[in-house]
C-alpha cells in the first residue's frame, strides 16, 4: 500500500521534479526553504495541480502522463490538513467533521470530536474556537474520511508556540494510529524530527536529501540543511537531573530533565573538544572519536562517535592544535547548563 | 484608541459631495404637495405603476441572480484573454447609453431582430411593447453589476475551501452549493441589491425597447416622466413614493449581510 | 499653462473683433430655439440659410413640446419657441414667458404611418381597429398624440395602442424599424422619414395642428430671434416648410 510519486511540474518559471516513493507505516516530512515547491507537490499529490509523470497510490493509478490518466481529487481519497485549519467557517465544528462523511455522518463526527476531548465544542463555529482546537478538529475533519494518504501542509506552524506542542503531541498521536502513508510538508526542523520517520529535503523544486532525520542533519549538502544541522538533536529518557541518550544509553547530566520521553538540544558551539582528559566544571565528559570534518565558512563541523554522537563546531585554529582529523581520538565535554531538555 | 483626524479640506469635500445627494432629496420632500399626497397615492395610474414596477425590478434581479451568479463563477474560472473578453461583454451594458441598449434589444428581439424575426414566423411571439420586455430591458442593464459584486467576492474567496472541500470527496456541485455559495452570500446580496436599485430606475432601455403603456409597460420612471409635463404634483408624488421604497430597503439591509462584521 | 491660456484668450478676442468678410458691419450672432420635435427637417434647412445668408449660428433644442414648454416653466433659457399646438403656447403665454404675442406659421395634419409598400394592406383609421395590428401612438401628453385620439374620436374608431410614446418621432421610427405595423404622425413626419409610406386621413376625420412661433421674455438674443422668426414666415422660410410636407400659414 506504498506511494510512489514521479511529479514534474513546469509553470511560471518554476520547476518541480520529485522522484518519491512512501511505504505504510511511514512518516515522510517534507522539509526545505519557502519557495522550494513543498505545497506544490503536496498539491499535485492531491490532484489539485496538473502534472507530468506518474502517480500511483496502492496499485491505483492517480495521474499518468503517457496515458492521459488523470483522477479528480474528489475521487482520491486523500486527506489534506492545511496549516490554519480552513474550517467551512459557516459551519459548526461538527458539521465541518461530518461534512466529508455520508448519511449518519453527524454521529460518526460526534464520536470523533468526543474522543480527541472536542465534544463540547461540536456546536460552536470555527471564529470560537482557538487556535489549537480549530487545528484539532480540521485535523479530525480529515481523518473522519479515512483516507489512505494523508498530507499536511505545515499543520503547526500557524499555531502559537505554547499551543504547538500539545497539538504535536495529539498530532503524533493521530499519526500513530493512522493506517495510511503519511506525508507532512514543514519548515520547521524541529517538527520535522519530532514526527516523522524520513526527511525529504526539497531546494528549488528538486530533493537534494533524502534519509533519516539523523542521517541527514548529521551530513548537510546544503545551506538549508547545515542551517538544519546547527543543534544537536537528541532523543532520549529524562530522570531527573540526567537523561539517557544514545545507542548505548549513555547519560547526560542535565538540569531539570523531568521524567518522560524528552527532547535534548545541544549547540554543536557548547561541544567542547580536548586532548587530555579535562579536569573542571563540565559534568559530561567523554571519549570520542572525530569521524569527519566540515568546512564552512569560518568554522569547522566536527562529526563525533561515541556514548553520544554530537556534531561539533570549533575553530580552524583549534582543529590545528589539536591535531584533530579523521579517526583522532578526543575528549568531549558538554556542560550540563548548555544542554536544553524538553518533553517530546 | 484616536484614529487620525481627517484633514480639513477633505472633510470639506466630503461634506460638498454629502450636500449634492442630499439637496435633491431634501427638494423633493419639501417640494412635495403634502396636502394632496392621498389622493395622488391612492391614483390608479400611480398604484398601477408602482405595482409594474416592483414586480418588472423583482423578476429581473430574479433572473439577473439565476443566471448571473453562474456567468460570474465561469468568469472567475477563466483567465487571459478569454477572461478580458468575457468581462467585457458582461460590463458593456453598464457603459452603454440605456437608449442604446434599448436599440440592441430591438435589433436582437424585436420583430425583425436577430431572434426576434425566427420566434414572431415561427411562433407568432412578438417580444416589444410586452411586460416581457419591460423585464428583458432591465435585467439588460442591472444583471451587470450584480455579476460584478459576484465575481469579486469570488476573486476574494480563499481557494483553500474549494480545495479542501474536494479533498473530503465533494463533487463540483457540491462544493458550489456547500461551500461556495454561503460564503458568498454577502457579494450575491449587495450584487443583488445594486441590481434591483439599478432596475427599479431604469427608463432610456424600457421606453425604446418595451415601450410605454400604463399597466404594461409604464413603470414608474416612465410615469413621472409623463406626469411631469402634465400632471406636475402627481410626478413628484411618485417621486416620493419611489424613493420612500428605495430607503426602506436600503435603510433595513443590515450591514452584516453585506459582510462587514 | 498661464502662457497658453493668454495667447488663447488673444485669439480668441481677436477672432470675436474682427469684422465679417463681406464689409458688413454686423457682427456674427447666436440663438437658441426650442422648437418641436416634428419641426427639425426644416428648421435645421432654416438654420443652415441663416448662416449662410446672416451669420446667425442657431442652437436647436428639439423634443416634445410638452418637454419644452416644461422646461421653459422651470426656467430654462432661450429666445425662441416654437410649439406644435396653441394650447402649449397660451399656457407659456400664461406663464409669462412670451415677450410678446405668437404667430401661427404653419400648419400639419395627421396621416397614418406604415411601413414601406404597406404590407398590411392598411386603408383607413378603422383599419387600425384591425386584431392582431400592432399600433403605437403618441401619449395624449404630446400634442400629436392629443390629435390622434380626437382624429379616432371622430372616425369613431377604438384602438389599443402598443405603446404612447413621449415624441411622436419615436412613433414614426417604430414604424420605420418594423415594430409596429401603424403609427398616428404628422404628414411632415413621413415626407421627412423617407422610410414609411402615408395613408391620407380624411378632411373630415382629420385634426389640422397649429404651429405658432413666438420670442421668449428671456432672449438674450433678441436680434437674431427676430431675425429667426422673420425667416420662418418669409416666402423663403415658409417654402422649406412646403418641402418639408406642412401646409403653410
Amino acid at each position: 500500500m506504498s506511494l510512489h510519486a514521479q511529479v514534474r511540474i513546469a509553470r511560471d518559471g518554476f520547476e518541480l521534479d520529485v522522484d518519491v516513493t512512501v511505504f505504510p507505516g511511514e512518516t515522510v516530512a517534507v522539509l526545505g526553504p519557502n519557495g522550494a515547491g513543498k505545497t506544490t507537490l503536496l498539491k499535485a499529490l492531491a490532484g489539485l495541480v496538473p502534472l507530468q509523470g506518474h502517480v500511483e497510490l496502492d496499485g491505483e493509478v492517480f495521474d499518468d502522463t503517457a496515458t492521459a490518466r488523470h483522477v479528480p481529487t474528489e475521487e482520491r481519497r486523500v486527506g489534506l490538513v492545511f496549516q490554519d485549519h480552513v474550517l467551512f467557517p459557516h459551519m459548526t465544528a461538527l458539521q465541518n467533521v461530518a461534512f466529508g462523511l455520508g448519511r449518519g455522518g453527524e454521529k460518526v463526527a460526534m464520536a470523533w470530536l468526543e474522543r480527541a476531548g472536542l465534544g463540547d465544542k461540536a456546536n460552536a463555529r470555527p471564529a470560537q474556537l482557538s487556535g489549537g482546537q480549530a487545528q484539532r478538529v480540521a485535523l479530525l475533519r480529515t481523518m473522519a474520511t479515512q483516507p489512505r494518504l494523508l498530507l499536511l501542509d505545515e499543520p503547526l506552524s500557524a499555531l502559537d508556540v505554547t499551543v504547538r506542542a500539545e497539538v504535536r503531541r495529539e498530532l503524533a498521536r493521530q499519526l500513530a494510529e493512522f493506517k495510511g502513508i503519511r506525508i507532512i510538508v514543514t519548515h520547521d526542523p524541529l517538527e520535522a524530527i519530532a514526527l516523522a520517520d524520513r526527511l525529504v529535503v526539497l531546494e528549488n523544486g528538486r530533493v537534494v536529501q533524502s534519509g533519516r532525520p539523523e542521517e541527514v542533519t548529521a551530513r548537510p549538502r546544503s545551506r538549508f540543511v547545515a542551517d538544519l544541522a546547527g543543534v544537536n538533536l537528541l532523543r532520549g529518557r529524562g530522570r531527573n537531573d540526567h537523561v539517557e541518550v544514545g545507542p548505548a544509553g549513555a547519560s547526560l547530566a542535565t538540569p531539570d530533565a523531568g521524567e518522560g520521553d524528552v527532547f535534548a538540544v545541544i549547540h554543536p558551539r557548547a561541544v567542547a573538544l580536548y586532548l587530555t582528559k579535562p579536569d573542571g566544571t563540565p559534568r559530561n565528559v567523554w571519549r570520542g572519536r572525530a569521524e569527519e570534518l566540515d568546512m564552512l565558512g569560518e568554522r569547522v563541523r566536527v562529526r563525533l562517535s561515541g556514548p553520544v554522537p554530537l556534531v561539533a563546531e570549533v575553530t580552524p585554529s583549534a582543529v590545528k592544535d589539536l591535531h584533530l582529523a579523521s579517526g583522532a581520538e578526543v575528549w568531549v565535554a558538554v556542560k550540563a547548563t548548555e544542554i536544553s531538555v524538553y518533553r517530546a | 484608541m484616536t484614529q487620525a483626524r481627517i484633514p480639513g479640506p477633505l472633510i470639506a469635500l466630503a461634506a460638498a459631495g454629502l450636500l449634492l445627494f442630499l439637496l435633491p432629496l431634501a427638494g423633493l420632500v419639501v417640494r412635495a404637495p403634502w396636502d394632496q399626497l392621498g389622493g395622488e397615492l391612492t391614483a390608479p395610474e400611480t398604484l398601477t405603476a408602482l405595482e409594474l414596477s416592483i414586480f418588472c425590478s423583482l423578476t429581473a434581479t430574479a433572473v439577473a441572480l439565476v443566471l448571473g451568479v453562474p456567468l460570474a463563477l465561469l468568469l472567475s474560472k477563466t483567465t487571459g484573454t478569454v477572461r478580458g473578453l468575457l468581462r467585457a461583454v458582461t460590463t458593456l451594458p453598464m457603459v452603454l447609453p440605456p437608449v442604446v441598449g434599448g436599440v440592441a434589444l430591438l435589433l436582437a428581439f424585436g420583430r425583425k431582430g436577430l431572434i426576434g424575426a425566427p420566434l414572431n414566423d415561427a411562433f407568432g411571439i412578438q417580444i416589444p411593447f410586452t411586460t416581457s420586455a419591460a423585464v428583458i430591458a432591465e435585467t439588460f442593464v442591472a444583471m451587470p453589476f450584480l455579476v460584478i459584486a459576484v465575481e469579486g467576492g469570488l476573486r476574494s474567496l480563499d481557494p483553500r475551501y474549494e480545495q479542501a472541500a474536494r479533498a473530503l470527496g465533494a463533487s463540483g456541485w457540491r462544493v458550489f452549493a456547500r461551500v461556495t455559495l454561503p460564503l458568498l452570500r454577502p457579494a450575491i446580496f449587495s450584487g443583488a441589491v445594486l441590481c434591483w436599485a439599478r432596475a427599479l430606475g431604469e427608463f432610456g432601455a424600457t421606453i425604446t425597447f418595451a415601450g410605454n403603456l400604463p399597466g404594461t409597460t409604464q413603470t414608474v420612471p416612465l410615469a413621472v416622466y409623463v406626469a411631469l409635463e402634465t400632471k406636475p404634483q402627481g410626478a413628484i408624488v411618485l417621486s416620493l413614493i419611489l424613493l420612500a421604497v428605495s430607503l426602506a430597503v436600503l435603510v433595513g439591509m443590515h450591514d452584516r449581510w453585506l459582510g462587514e462584521p | 499653462m498661464l502662457r497658453w491660456l493668454a495667447v488663447v484668450a488673444a485669439g480668441v478676442v481677436v477672432a470675436c473683433g474682427s469684422a465679417p468678410a463681406n464689409g458688413n458691419a454686423k457682427a456674427p450672432s447666436s440663438v437658441v430655439v426650442f422648437a418641436a420635435a416634428s419641426l427639425q427637417p426644416p428648421f435645421d434647412r432654416i438654420a443652415a440659410q441663416l448662416r449662410t445668408r446672416d451669420d446667425i449660428a442657431t442652437t436647436f433644442n428639439y423634443a416634445g413640446t410638452q418637454t419644452l414648454t416644461s422646461q421653459l416653466t422651470q426656467g430654462a433659457q432661450a429666445d425662441v419657441f416654437a410649439s406644435a399646438d396653441t394650447a402649449h403656447m397660451t399656457a407659456a403665454q400664461q406663464a409669462g414667458l412670451l415677450a410678446g404675442g405668437s404667430q401661427l406659421f404653419a400648419h400639419n395634419r395627421l396621416e397614418i404611418a406604415v411601413a414601406k409598400g404597406n404590407p398590411k394592406g392598411i386603408r383607413s383609421l378603422a383599419d387600425l381597429a384591425r386584431p392582431g395590428l400592432v399600433v403605437v401612438l403618441a401619449d395624449p401628453a404630446v400634442p400629436a398624440g392629443k390629435y390622434a385620439l380626437q382624429a379616432l374620436a371622430k372616425a369613431g374608431v377604438s384602438v389599443r395602442p402598443k405603446s404612447l410614446e413621449l415624441q411622436v418621432t419615436a412613433v414614426l421610427s417604430k414604424v420605420a424599424l418594423g415594430e409596429a405595423d401603424a403609427g398616428i404622425v404628422y404628414v411632415s413626419d413621413v415626407v421627412t422619414s423617407g422610410q414609411v409610406d402615408g395613408i391620407a386621413i380624411p378632411d373630415g376625420q382629420n385634426v389640422i395642428a397649429d404651429y405658432p412661433i413666438a420670442q421668449l421674455q428671456s432672449a438674450e438674443h433678441k436680434e437674431a430671434a427676430k431675425e429667426f422668426i422673420d425667416f420662418v414666415v418669409s416666402p423663403d422660410g415658409q417654402s422649406i416648410l412646403k418641402t418639408a410636407g406642412f401646409e403653410t400659414a
